[in-house]
């Protein structure tokens, strides 16, 4: 088996790519109305469905 | 007369710095006292998550660590389950990949947020600290995302998530189930309080939030959706709702979040400008 510690950094290496690559990759806004308009909903809704 | 133009240009840098040492300071005191709040609930769900690391055969130190790196609440409850059957490494990354798909997308939000002068290391700071709760504050704050406001929060908050996974390993049967889910009930609270005044502003808003609402429990009853986790079904019904709301009712970003004029400071008197209806 997998030392505990081995499993952790697993964990920890995914979650950690996962927020922060994009960050890395979009340093600008995004030039594309749909994409401004699409990530200014997100929030809202992610929130929302959470919520419930 | 050189000299006396000297001391008056070293004067206005200095005062100009000071300026900005008084603002962060500023920033960093907002996002610790917004991080309050966050911090109570995350230490009082943290605690109920130790009891799962506990059962997986974590020892207090190792859930700590664990909870300080990765501050997913349903990330480490996969996570520890996963381990406590002694799955395989991939089969964790995987799970872990999927449960917090959801946060690419946040962080993918706060992207159109983020000032492109913010020197480049603090994203690779702040992003692992993108949860929904400090997500929601800073989406909450007007104009650019403030790192240092972030830094505040994250301060506060994440070593309540860390030291509270640690206690519910060592007592995790001490504290009531009652006040476990009093206090975490806090953080719906605080989605709410995001949402709502938002809702009021914009028609748009509110309604899609009624619609939100629906999904939600649809999504729930729908019998061939019951074998998909619920981070899939966040992923995927945010995805749908926010896009047909992107192609119905586009926005003006740039007036909504008031970056328009980013050099003028971000305090909380200022507010949020309307959204451009379609």
């Amino acid at each position: 088996m997998h030392s505990k510690w081995t499993y952790i950094l697993v964990m920890f290496a995914v979650t950690y790519l996962v927020r922060v690559l994009p960050l890395t990759i979009f340093r600008k806004p995004i030039n594309s109305w749909f994409m401004q308009s699409f990530l200014y909903y997100v929030p809202y809704v992610t929130l929302a469905l959470m919520t419930f | 007369m050189e000299n006396r133009s000297g001391k008056t240009k070293d004067a206005y840098l200095s005062s100009r710095e000071d300026l900005r040492s008084v603002e962060r300071r500023k920033a960093f005191r907002q996002g610790i006292r917004d991080g309050v709040p966050i911090g109570l609930g995350y230490f009082a769900v943290s605690f109920s998550l130790g009891i799962i690391a506990r059962n997986a055969g974590l020892s207090a130190f190792q859930g700590a660590i664990a909870s300080l790196l990765c501050i997913a609440s349903a990330g480490e409850y996969a996570g520890f389950t996963l381990i406590g059957a002694s799955a395989a490494l991939a089969e964790v990354a995987l799970m872990t990949l999927i449960i917090n798909l959801r946060y690419m997308l946040m962080s993918l939000a706060l992207t159109q947020r983020t000032d492109p002068k913010m020197p480049f290391f603090h994203r690779l700071l702040f992003g692992g600290a993108v949860t929904d709760e400090l997500f929601a504050i800073n989406i909450a704050r007007p104009g650019y995302l403030d790192p240092v406001y972030f830094y505040g929060a994250i301060l506060i908050s994440v070593p309540l998530w860390s030291v509270g996974t640690a206690l519910g390993i060592v007592a995790g049967d001490i504290l009531p189930a009652r006040v476990v889910s009093a206090l975490s009930v806090a953080l719906y609270g605080m989605f709410i309080a995001i949402i709502v005044p938002q809702a009021r502003k914009s028609k748009v808003i509110a309604g899609l939030i009624l619609i939100c609402f629906a999904a939600s429990w649809g999504a729930e009853k729908l019998a061939f959706l019951q074998n998909i986790s619920s981070g899939t079904k966040t992923i995927i019904l945010t995805i749908v709702i926010a896009s047909a709301a992107a192609l119905l009712f586009p926005v003006d970003t740039k007036k909504a979040y008031g970056t328009a004029d980013a050099d003028t400071s971000a305090d909380e008197g200022t507010e949020q400008k309307e959204v451009r209806d379609a």
